[in-house]
């Protein structure tokens, strides 16, 4: 293996990492608002659903998500019907592997944001002529700001670290799959110590400066929780 | 600009079952025991809780009846909460423009420098929310209403949560709201001292239910209502000023019932001021004495008499159409032969000035 394939698993990390991190930021926060809100009966349902990823091994996920994924399989039959190529061992099946995998990471911390989004403020937007849209986009948000922060660090970081999912509905394909944890564990396999130290030095100084930027920016937002 | 409300539902503890109607002008105030639905009637006329069996209409507009609900937030109404409720992540300035940003020009009751001007806010706009003491925040809160362009004011007990210090600070600012601006304002209150300097009008409420409504000298001293058989039943007279006594230091004030003198010269010759007569300082004497140290003896015939406890009658009196309290013992009432109708005179021992 040459140097190389070691900055294009880097690269491929960070890309999946900020895209899944995107969809996630989309997706979850309407969710995460109406968890936070919601009286409706079935709540703990969805809530351990969401949650899941949390508990279950990454194999378990990712095996599911093979089987459900693959070419054979309802969704993989309606991709190719429309003329999409496979999910599985694909950097768009490692995207949904890693939206599924890391969705607790950004809901929650988004659930809890907003939970502390008191009622009175969105109630005194409410008298002053904002529409529920309006009040979300004016109040809420702005008040869960340190919620998105630390929802968006988390996903990213976690999807960065993922694993077993990855290695499960991506395999090992350079360029393609390899992802930086996958790299790591191969330099392992092969014993050679001195590129996994490498890789595996960078991402905990890496790691270790966002927590110190997250920290010291909650602390000036306030009411932050990682 | 009249509002017409009623409402017949369940409140978890209790039902609120309610018709009431405030004037289009000047300011009514909703009183009543803690727990009895005041602040439930309130935010349901807002249309922050949504009832069955509602109805509002507020002039010619209907808010809320059997299928249609207007969302508050696109009813005219200028809500102030008990706790200022000013949004954390702005500046004062930015709190006041909320609201008028999402207002149509035409629909604006007062500029932004206009209410800057009378809530005295000018050296606070660039403030964070988050150091202003609780009078000031409550200041803000009342000017943000102001600019979005309501037609009817709501204060919901905006006191309450304040230290007395703050609460003289600010009352003068609700007096001038109404006055300068003509919006009638519904307001919330635990607080008789807020009822007498504020009030125009008296919404009094029990158990859910509205058990008296109308111009606030007429339910203070009505005794077939709560509030006259308070320990501290007043009546409230609303005077002019009329003139000084610089030798003896006292200030006469006209009313429609004769003229009134209290200690002091600070008042402004001709302003209006409103005077509190507690129902325990007036004594009834069938002839005006000439040997007393009592300066105001006023004229008045006895219109009810009530029994306030086995020793004490409550007797009701007409000044010349300003309506007075009176306690007096059972025996006087024997044997002065105190009777509705009689006319006596009150002497009033003791007028705390208002504003």
């Amino acid at each position: 293996m040459n140097p190389h394939s070691d900055w294009e698993a880097v690269r491929l990390s960070i890309s999946l990492a900020l895209i899944s991190t995107s969809i996630l930021i989309l997706l979850g926060t309407p969710l995460a608002w109406w968890l936070s809100r919601t009286k409706i009966k079935f709540r703990p349902v969805i809530e351990a659903l969401v949650a899941m990823p949390l508990v279950l091994p990454p194999t378990v996920l990712g095996f599911y998500l093979l089987l459900a994924l693959g070419p054979e399989s309802p969704i993989g039959r309606l991709v190719s019907s429309l003329g999409g190529s496979q999910l599985t061992f694909s950097f768009t099946g490692l995207v949904i592997g890693s939206v599924i995998y890391s969705l607790p990471f950004v809901v929650h911390p988004l659930r809890d944001a907003f939970q502390a989004v008191s009622k009175q403020s969105l109630e005194a937007a409410a008298v002053l002529g904002a529409a529920p849209r309006d009040r979300f986009f004016s109040v809420a948000v702005p008040l869960a700001k340190p919620g998105f922060l630390t929802a968006a660090v988390l996903g990213f970081a976690h999807t960065i670290g993922e694993f077993g999912v990855v290695l499960m509905i991506g395999g090992n394909i350079p360029g393609k799959t390899r992802v930086l944890s996958i790299a790591i564990f191969d330099h392992v396999e092969g014993l050679a110590y001195g590129r996994a130290h490498w890789l595996s030095g960078s991402m905990m100084i890496m790691s270790f400066l966002i927590l110190v930027v997250v920290y010291s920016k909650n602390r000036s937002w306030a009411g932050g929780r990682l | 600009m009249t509002l017409f409300a009623s409402f017949d539902c369940n409140l978890g503890s209790f039902r609120l079952v309610t018709e009431l109607q405030v004037p289009g002008r000047g300011v009514s105030a909703l009183i009543g025991p803690s727990g009895c639905g005041k602040t439930s009637l309130l935010r349901a006329i807002a249309g922050l809780d949504r009832h069955q069996n509602g109805y509002v209409k507020v002039e010619d507009e209907i808010w809320q009846d059997k299928k249609f609900f207007v969302p508050v937030h696109k009813r005219a109404l200028g809500y102030v909460f008990q706790n200022a409720n000013l949004f954390p992540h702005m500046s004062v300035s930015d709190n006041l423009k909320y609201g008028l940003k999402r207002t149509d020009e035409s629909r604006r009751t007062v500029s932004f420098d206009n209410a800057v001007e009378l809530m005295s806010l000018e050296s606070l706009l660039a403030r964070s929310t988050c150091d202003l003491s609780g009078g000031e925040k409550q200041r803000v809160a009342m000017a943000r209403a102001l600019l979005s362009g309501p037609r009817l004011l709501l204060w919901d007990e905006p006191l309450a949560s304040l230290d007395t210090e703050s609460k003289a600070e600010i009352l003068p600012f609700l007096a001038s709201v109404p006055k300068e601006l003509g919006l009638p304002v519904l307001f919330v209150s635990h607080s008789s001292d807020e009822v007498a300097r504020l009030a125009d009008n008296l919404i009094i409420m029990a158990d859910g239910r509205i058990v008296g409504t109308g111009p606030v000298s007429e339910m203070l001293t009505r005794l077939d209502l709560p509030l006259s058989h308070q320990e501290d039943a007043e009546a409230l007279v609303v005077a002019t000023v009329a003139g000084f006594d610089e030798v003896d230091h006292l200030t006469t004030l006209q009313f429609n019932g004769g003229k009134i003198l209290v200690t002091g010269t600070g008042l402004a010759q001709g302003s209006q001021v409103r005077l509190r007569i507690q129902a325990r300082d007036v004594s009834l004497t069938l002839e005006p004495q000439s040997g007393t140290s009592i300066l105001n003896v006023l004229p008045v015939t006895i219109t009810e008499i009530a029994t306030e406890n086995d020793a004490q009658y409550l007797v009701r009196l007409d000044c010349n159409g300003t309506p007075l309290l009176s306690r007096v013992s059972h025996r006087s009432v024997r044997k002065l032969e105190l009777v509705t109708g009689k006319k006596v005179y009150a002497q009033v021992k003791s007028i705390a000035v208002l504003s």
